[in-house]
């Protein structure tokens, strides 16, 4: 691992169409500044590493050298217009790209020091440790209780513990009580809103070290949206948590750090993905650095 | 709750734990090649079909096959007779079919698609047309020997060219229905909608702009349809193709579609029958003939409709 | 060139806002022919059940109840044994089955969770094209080759017209139906849930198992209804391989010869000139018709509610 490579955002190479082109990307997680702003963070450990991300769908650059560390019991926020590769950036982390046709993911993720994109590394075991919250609430077409005992079971967790386990991540998704008497009955009967909590409770139930949301709450309504915020605020003591999601509000409610992507477009057209700026919540949305930031979150792009 | 207290834990050791394991997967892999398998299995078949044909046949293929193709049925034996009745027959009894079956197929499709969308009606029509799909094929014949055959004799003469063509018609309408409404529906309403736009009446909206959009497809859906008629024996069994192993004699064309009649999926049939293996060669190379006939007419179908497959 | 001009439309009359009679003549004609064709549909419905109906009637009302159940299927004797028959049919159905499923569900999965898009383009074509396969050349198939250069390994006393081969050749008749439908089905699971089962750690063999089969089973099941339907109904190559005679005696053999409900239509329709002069035995060929088309008929309902149901769910 090279640190500085870690810690540094290389100017982007090509000028963007969204600010002059003399002005450079403010990607700031230089370490001691962060935590000297946000007070307490010096001795927080770090989850992921990633070093010149770049991915691509055949031959088409879909995100292009994001450099960025993910602290551990934080919640860091991917906000940006659409198009702009948080979602694609965020399928990094577990390997999820893999299984779409024609991707790949160029560069270092380093997890807890281990690269991910290493050829000795098993997706499959990097996606017990690294779950998934997905954009529209995707349970299984079985009951409640076998949707959490999915990942469990498959983790060879015995029988007689699998009512702990369902119980459990379900109390901890705050949703234990609205089902607790219908756990045989199928998962589609449940509203949006409890079908996304079910779908934390699944992905805690395998008891990951980082949970990935992907805009869990843009098909639910103001008060799903709600809840699953408050979930969100009590499952950062326990898990590494990291959310894509369109709604700046949300960003600066539940994140503790956030990163801002822009797309810029090349000479045929094509619309590549960049991180413009990473640093607190706090700031992004009080003092951002870059004015492309700025000019989105204020609301005159994106 | 105890399993379920603490986040894994693996800051140290990680790399080991996310190691890939040999044989980790070793049922994945054995389902993948099961899969494989099956595949293969499921359409390799048609490879050993050719080559068993071929080779069973090859005696007729490799030095008999244009007396085998230009001549006629000949009950004395296997070496004199031929197919050409039947690769004739065929082709009439397809030629009829098409034109029973293709008009009205087309037209209950632009019936269903531009006039009766959900109305009580168009669901009768749509769910008779689903259950018409599924009949066999020799229940077309009970259709054809009663209806096709014996009521309206005086039309169809009896047991002709005739009255086989519209016993397959009625049996491929559902196909002609099915694909040809699809058709129809994937010709998106802005076209629909531009052509009223400039006054046109629903009949020229139709004839000029929706019909020629859906054209290709609906071509290929008739070629697919018309494929499946040229394989089909059972139900010309039972309106009278097997019981003539006529000559034409000096009948002209015309006469021969009232006339007497045999198909080449019949004449197979009727060459599989014959006891004696010189037979059995034939019923081979016979059915070489009609594989790569069908196998033709499909596969051009097929790849009109690739080739011509629109986005709209 | 005249630059086109806004109408004048100072004296505009009701008149002026009418088609033209040819032109509302051509429409109005059109949607009664096209209305036509569509009640030509139904009618051959109506007549087909018409056809079988009465004919299955005048067979009952004539017929001896007792031969219904007598030794076999002998129609020119008079004895009209359905269960030999019936037998026959769900034996070489259920061979075909067991050959098609195992292989076309396969062929199914692979197809759709396994296969690069490359060769799912090139392999969906070829389902097609192999469901062309006209039945008359698999019958010749089943004589020519798979009883004698396959069964006859493996039995020694196999009659060289039996019900193995013949359900061995319709299974792989219905194959690629089979594997049409399935595929449909598990297209139909929404990618989403793959992406759920992957995101916990599943590996593919395991979603495919635990995940997407499951949730297309409602679909899976419709293809083996329809499928099973396909070989009851199939004609040519139980006629070639297996019932070859107009006869049949009741037996359970699958190495022996047997007819089967459409093999006994083809026979007394080959013979219809002939089985003419006795009634009975004509009235029974529309009678196995009648029978034929009720049980397709509540098995096709069947799989389309269900596919139907399918189609609702996500």
């Amino acid at each position: 691992m090279n640190p500085e490579k870690a810690l540094m955002t290389d100017e982007p190479a090509a000028p963007d169409i969204l600010a002059p082109s003399e002005s450079p990307a403010h990607t700031r997680i230089d370490v001691s500044a962060v935590a000297a702003m946000a007070g307490q963070r010096a001795d927080t450990e770090t989850v992921f590493e990633c070093g010149d991300i770049n991915v691509y769908y055949g031959d088409f650059r879909a995100l292009r050298d994001v450099t960025l560390n993910i602290a551990a019991h934080e919640v860091t926020a991917f906000i940006g217009p659409s198009g702009c590769g948080k979602t694609t950036f965020l399928r990094c982390f577990n390997r999820m790209n893999d299984l779409i046709e024609g991707a790949r993911v160029d560069g270092a993720i380093n997890y807890h020091g281990v690269n991910l994109y290493q050829d000795e590394v098993d997706p499959v075991e990097v996606r017990r440790r690294v779950g998934m919250v997905f954009q529209k609430p995707n349970p299984f077409p079985k009951s409640i209780y076998d949707n959490i005992a999915y990942g469990p079971r498959l983790a060879g967790v015995k029988r007689s513990a699998l009512d702990d386990v369902v119980e459990g991540s379900l109390t901890r998704a705050a949703l234990w009580d609205e089902v607790k008497d219908r756990l045989k009955m199928s998962a589609y009967g449940l509203s949006g809103g409890q079908q996304q909590r079910l779908c934390i409770a699944r992905a805690i139930a395998v008891q990951p070290d980082v949970v990935l949301m992907d805009e869990p709450c843009s098909a639910l309504d103001p008060i799903a949206t709600g809840r699953i915020e408050e979930l969100i605020a009590e499952l950062k003591t326990e898990y590494t948590i990291i959310i894509v999601t369109h709604n700046m509000q949300q960003a600066a409610r539940i994140s503790d750090m956030t990163a801002f992507f822009s797309v810029q477009a090349n000479e045929m057209g094509q619309r590549t993905g960049l991180l413009v700026e990473y640093a607190p919540t706090s700031l992004i949305f009080t003092n951002p650095d870059d004015p492309r930031t700025e000019a989105y979150i204020t609301g005159r792009v994106g | 709750m105890s399993v379920l207290t603490t986040p894994a834990g693996i800051a140290t050791g990680a790399a080991d734990a996310l190691r890939r394991r040999p044989g980790a997967d070793v049922a994945g892999s054995a389902f993948k090649w099961l899969l494989i398998g099956a595949t293969v299995f499921a359409t390799g078949f048609l490879a050993v079909l050719l080559a068993v044909m071929i080779v069973d046949g090859w005696e007729v293929l490799s030095g008999n096959l244009w007396h085998f193709l230009t001549h006629g049925f000949s009950q004395r034996s296997a070496a004199e007779a031929g197919v050409w009745q039947g690769i004739l027959g065929s082709l009439q009894v397809a030629l009829v079919t098409g034109l029973f079956a293709v008009p009205t197929g087309v037209a209950t499709a632009i019936y269903l698609v531009e006039y009766a969308q959900g109305s009580r009606f168009a669901r009768i029509v749509e769910l008779n047309i689903r259950n018409l799909a599924g009949v066999p094929s020799i229940v077309y014949g009970l259709l054809g020997l009663a209806v096709f055959v014996q009521t309206i004799d005086g039309f169809t003469k009896g047991k002709t060219v005739i009255a086989g063509g519209m016993t397959l018609a009625a049996m491929v309408l559902p196909i002609v229905v099915i694909t040809s409404v699809e058709a129809l529906k994937a010709v998106p309403d802005s076209l629909r909608e531009a052509a009223y736009g400039v006054g046109a009446t629903k009949w020229e909206v139709l004839s000029r702009q929706v019909l020629p959009a859906a054209l290709s497809t609906i071509l290929t859906g008739t070629v697919l349809a018309l494929a499946r008629a040229l394989g089909e024996a059972a139900p010309l069994i039972l309106v009278g193709a097997a019981t003539g192993f006529m000559s034409f004699g000096d009948a002209n064309v015309l006469e021969t579609f009232t006339g007497p009649y045999t198909a080449l999926p019949v004449l197979i049939f009727n060459f599989a029958r014959q006891p004696g293996a010189d037979w059995g060669v034939n019923a081979a190379a016979a059915s070489v003939i009609i594989l790569v006939l069908v196998l033709a007419v499909n596969g051009l179908a097929i790849y009109l409709r690739n080739r011509f497959e629109r986005q709209w | 060139m005249t630059p086109p001009m806004p109408q004048n439309t100072s004296d505009l009359s009701a008149a002026d806002l009418r088609t033209s009679a040819s032109r509302r003549a051509w429409s109005a004609g059109a949607r009664w022919a096209f209305a036509l064709a569509a009640l030509v549909t139904v009618l051959v419905s109506a007549l087909i059940i018409w056809t079988v109906a009465s004919g299955a009637w005048t067979f009952i009302s004539q017929v001896a109840w007792g031969n219904l159940t007598e030794i076999g299927w002998f129609p020119r004797r008079g004895l009209f044994d359905l269960s030999t028959l019936l037998v026959n049919s769900v034996q070489i159905s259920v061979i075909a089955m067991l050959v098609a499923v195992p292989s076309g569900f396969g062929a199914a999965i692979y197809l759709s969770e396994y296969a690069h898009p490359k060769v799912r383009k090139v392999m969906k074509p070829t389902l097609e094209l192999l469901a062309s396969v006209p039945s008359v050349v698999l019958g010749v198939f089943a004589i020519s080759f798979i009883t004698p250069s396959i069964l006859t390994n493996f039995f020694d006393d196999i009659n060289f017209f039996n019900k193995l081969a013949a359900g061995i050749a319709v299974g792989l008749l219905v194959i690629p139906l089979i594997a049409s439908i399935a595929e449909d089905a598990l297209r139909a699971v929404p990618v989403a849930l793959r992406e759920a089962s992957s995101g916990l750690g599943a590996r593919k063999v395991t979603t495919s198992i635990r995940v997407v089969l499951p949730a297309a089973m409602s679909g899976l099941m419709a293809a083996i209804i329809v499928g099973f339907s396909r070989a009851i109904g199939e004609t040519m190559v139980v006629t070639i391989a297996s019932g070859g005679g107009d006869t049949s005696l009741f037996n359970l053999s699958l190495t022996e010869s047997g007819g089967t409900i459409t093999s006994a239509m083809a026979a007394l329709g080959l013979g219809t000139d002939q089985v003419a002069g006795n009634n009975l035995a004509f009235q029974s060929l529309y009678f196995l018709g009648a029978l034929l088309f009720a049980i397709t008929l509540v098995l096709n309902m069947a799989g389309d509610v269900i596919v139907r149901r399918l189609q609702n769910k996500y």
